[in-house]
């Protein structure tokens, strides 16, 4: 049944339709706004909370939101305040940011790069966010970013701890608290070396991904600097559950310490495993078998249980810190929830504070005045010392705590224990260190 | 008109009102009311609507034609979406050869995988499909991280080294995707009262594309060709008994609905262009047949009602949380108010897969034939006179 009726008439007319048509959007530009993509209104600003709710970080995702909410609940001026107290900067004085009361969107990443940019995009477009910020994964971290390089606004990593969100993938508009591989590895390569010695060998079991990859690198090298020997590096999926046929190899290998590159519940079911393999009570090379996990946090050492007793790793923060940041961000957040926070919930609330305290001594919201407020950029009391937004990569310089799984808990939540708190000169490196070369930041992008 | 019949060229003219109307469709809400929490006018989640629907209205050729189900097309759908972003990388930030190339390579890379599986038919053939896209997918996630960008996925860089036009703008950042200039989330807003719409370029161009997929489909559908993957589905036995040979049509339909995944693959990374991995998970696989399925498989329009759906579904329901809920039932006294939020919690936020497993949970059961047949049965009730004209619509095993 064909009876197409193509005349010349009609395909010329067709065509000029078409040309006129093509050409009219050189008319539309949606250049109406304020200089800068969502500029808020005199009576609310809007910032959008993109975290994991579904996926392997759930549990991260939903501690994140939690001090979302709590910052701000103190942003507005409700709680007590937390740590607008005792941080450095005395810009924020419980008003909201610029007078403007704080609204908020959520969202859910599914800890996959594309939901994360579906969520970002929506929280920008439909609901005019201004700031976007959260995540509990790098993969994740890397392409909202580049989202909101793109769209213009701000982007205030979660808990990201690949060398590459502000290595290779870094943007101007994207800004990162928690700190990275390379700094995990310079900060327990000298505790290692006092505890194990320096005569080691080492054996690496690496998730099959971006972070793992980093992390991996970075604790070789410097394992490698103080004269561990390398014996093997093996890549796992992502997604195996079982390390057994991994573990199992270890010990005849040769080496005498084992590094877990793994994160969430690959380190929790590698490092079962590997207990239960007693790795623990093994003897290699004369010496005792140890096992090392680069990066801890306290859900994973809650999954872990008793295993990671002992257990040398790094975080970025831990409630039981001492200092008047932290007790009080550990105060408010317990009295709120009922249990102390982790650090993915310690590193979104301060960056939280940290973008509305940028765009109060700004005295503006546009993306461009917010990039100069943080660049370089020091600050105290926030529960890690002092601290520095270096401006050459976007990247926090503060301290490092090695932590340990501790021997004797005494309740569900006091799962390691601070070892040392390694300075932060020790974890400094140049802008252009190799392991985190290529790529360049750019110029802030502030959108239409 | 156009060599379709009446029927059919109605049903043609609801999609091409329904995509070009879209803006002002899914934005019934006035800005600032409570409802506004439920308006899908905005630029991504209107792209995602037409950009799965030429993805589901692909895999409908396939599987609502032949009965051979799929479960690895979002390998083709990430492999155009690599194609495509390389496209950007090196020659140049114009939409359309990026999404040439992506249809092409989605085109040669369905036809590999559809030469091996198409072997087998049934269960077997799913699970080949399967094994294929999970590889694809672990060897994108980790192996050809070089070309994939491994986990981080896909992006553009401020050193691109591209062929036509600058790497960098004279601003400093990268470029974004257009056409001929136009680009692609460029948009223009008009706003009546409190009522604000949205149009964006990207969005109607990808409607154009969905518009020319959905008039292919239909010629498909209505072809001697569409006519002999039918008979496949009824009964391959009998088609080769009668000596006919069924692979080579059946491996032309695999690779025209993976030539409809590259095209999806290819707008996905033009719209925003980046190409993660988890585009070829098994997830993303599955969720293309749960679109055809609640939507109606083997109907023209059905898999794009069911793309809608879940797209809707993952970004509306997704985005409710706790605070919202006590807005809506602020009126209601404080104990009764905490209840009902308490109720409708587990639905909302994370809980949105729920929410959709119940949808679907339903639809399977009391509208087998998918929303479709919701569709049908409503216009049933309101002409009794013409019940088999309804009937006439839905799709029948050629027995």
């Amino acid at each position: 049944m064909s009876n197409s009726k193509f005349s010349r008439r009609g395909v010329l007319k067709t065509g000029m339709v078409a040309s006129a048509g093509l050409a009219l959007p050189q008319y539309l530009r949606a250049d109406s706004h304020a200089g800068f993509t969502n500029a808020p209104g005199d009576s609310e600003v809007i910032l959008g909370f993109n975290v994991p709710q579904t996926g392997p970080y759930a549990d991260e995702g939903a501690d994140e939101l939690r001090a979302y909410e709590l910052a701000v609940e103190h942003l507005n001026g409700g709680g007590d305040g937390g740590m607008l107290g005792t941080f450095s900067s005395k810009a924020l004085d419980g008003t909201g940011i610029l007078g403007r009361e704080v609204k908020y969107v959520t969202g859910d990443t599914q800890t996959k790069s594309d939901a994360a940019r579906a969520s970002a995009r929506s929280m920008i477009e439909k609901d005019g966010a201004v700031m976007i910020t959260g995540g509990s994964s790098s993969g994740v971290a890397v392409a909202v970013q580049a989202l909101c390089q793109e769209a213009g606004v701000i982007f205030m990593a979660g808990l990201t701890h690949s060398n590459d969100t502000t290595g290779k993938d870094k943007r101007a508009n994207g800004f990162r608290h928690f700190f990275n591989s390379y700094m995990s590895g310079a900060a327990l390569a000298p505790v290692l070396a006092a505890n194990y010695g320096t005569n080691r060998k080492a054996y690496h079991l690496t998730a099959d991904y971006n972070w793992g990859y980093t992390t991996e690198e970075a604790v070789k090298s410097s394992t490698e600097a103080m004269g561990w020997e390398t014996v093997n590096a093996v890549k796992t999926p992502l997604t195996q559950t079982d390390f057994s046929s991994y573990i199992a190899p270890v010990l005849n290998s040769g080496a005498d310490v084992l590094v877990l590159n793994h994160y969430g519940g690959n380190m929790v079911n590698s490092l079962t495993n590997a207990v239960q393999f007693g790795l623990r009570e093994a003897q290699a090379n004369g010496q005792n078998f140890e096992i090392v996990v680069p990066l801890y946090s306290r859900l994973m050492a809650k999954g872990a249980g008793a295993n990671v007793k002992g257990i040398f790793g790094s975080t970025n923060w831990h409630w039981s810190l001492q200092d008047a940041g932290s007790q009080a961000f550990v105060r408010s957040f317990g009295t709120k929830y009922g249990f102390p926070p982790s650090q993915a919930a310690h590193t979104t609330y301060v960056q939280t504070l940290l973008y509305a305290d940028a765009v109060t001594r700004a005295g503006s919201f546009n993306p461009c005045a917010v990039v100069e407020a943080l660049e370089d950029f020091e600050f105290d009391g926030l529960g890690n010392g002092p601290t520095l937004y270096r401006g050459a990569d976007h990247q926090c310089f503060k301290d490092v705590l090695v932590v340990k799984g501790k021997e004797n808990p005494e309740n569900e939540f006091d799962l390691l224990e601070i070892v040392e708190v390694t300075p932060v000169d020790q974890v400094t490196y140049a802008p252009d260190h190799p392991q985190f070369a290529g790529g360049a930041l750019g110029t802030c992008n502030p959108g239409a | 008109m156009l060599g379709l019949e009446k029927k059919d060229f109605r049903l043609l003219l609801i999609v091409i009102g329904l995509t070009m109307l879209a803006p002002f469709i899914l934005n019934p809400f006035p800005e600032g009311s409570e409802m506004a929490q439920f308006n899908a006018g905005y630029p991504d989640l209107m792209q995602r609507f037409v950009i799965f629907g030429i993805f589901a209205i692909g895999f409908n050729i396939l599987f609502g034609l032949t009965g051979y189900l799929s479960f690895g097309h979002a390998a083709f759908l990430g492999a155009g979406s690599y194609a495509a972003v390389w496209m950007f990388k090196l020659l140049s930030m114009n939409v359309l050869p990026a999404i040439a190339l992506s249809v092409l390579i989605a085109g040669l890379f369905s036809l590999i995988i559809g030469y091996v599986s198409l072997r087998r038919s049934g269960i077997y053939f799913s699970i080949l499909t399967l094994a294929f896209a999970q590889m694809s997918f672990a060897l994108a996630y980790s192996v050809l991280t070089p070309i994939t960008g491994g986990e981080t996925g896909l992006q553009l860089a401020l050193d691109d080294p591209r062929i036509f036009g600058a790497s960098q703008t004279a601003t400093g950042n990268i470029p974004v995707p257009a056409l001929f200039g136009l680009e692609m989330r460029a948009s223009y807003e008009f706003s009546i009262g409190n009522w604000l719409f949205t149009f964006n370029a990207g969005y109607y161009l990808a409607a154009i594309f969905l518009i020319g997929s959905f008039y292919l489909a239909i010629r498909i559908f209505r072809s001697p060709f569409g006519m002999m993957l039918r008979a496949i589905k009824s009964n391959q036995t009998r088609m080769s008994y009668t000596g006919l040979n069924a692979r080579p049509y059946t491996l032309a339909a695999f690779v025209i609905s993976g030539m409809y995944a590259g095209l999806a693959g290819g707008l996905m990374a033009s719209m925003d262009p980046l190409a993660g991995a988890e585009r070829m998970q098994w997830t993303a696989s599955g969720e293309v047949v749960l679109m055809t399925i609640l939507g109606g498989a083997g109907t023209l329009i059905g898999p794009v009602l069911g793309a809608g759906m879940i797209k809707y579904f993952e970004n509306i329901f997704s985005k409710i949380n706790d605070t919202i809920l006590h807005g809506w039932f602020a009126f209601l006294p404080d104990g009764l108010e905490n209840f009902v939020v308490a109720i409708i919690h587990p639905f909302i936020g994370k809980g949105w897969h729920l929410t959709l497993g119940l949808v679907f949970m339903l639809v399977v059961i009391f509208l087998p034939g998918g929303l479709v047949q919701g569709g049908q049965k409503i216009a049933a009730m309101f002409q009794r006179k013409k019940p088999e004209d309804a009937k006439s619509k839905a799709t029948e095993p050629a027995e």
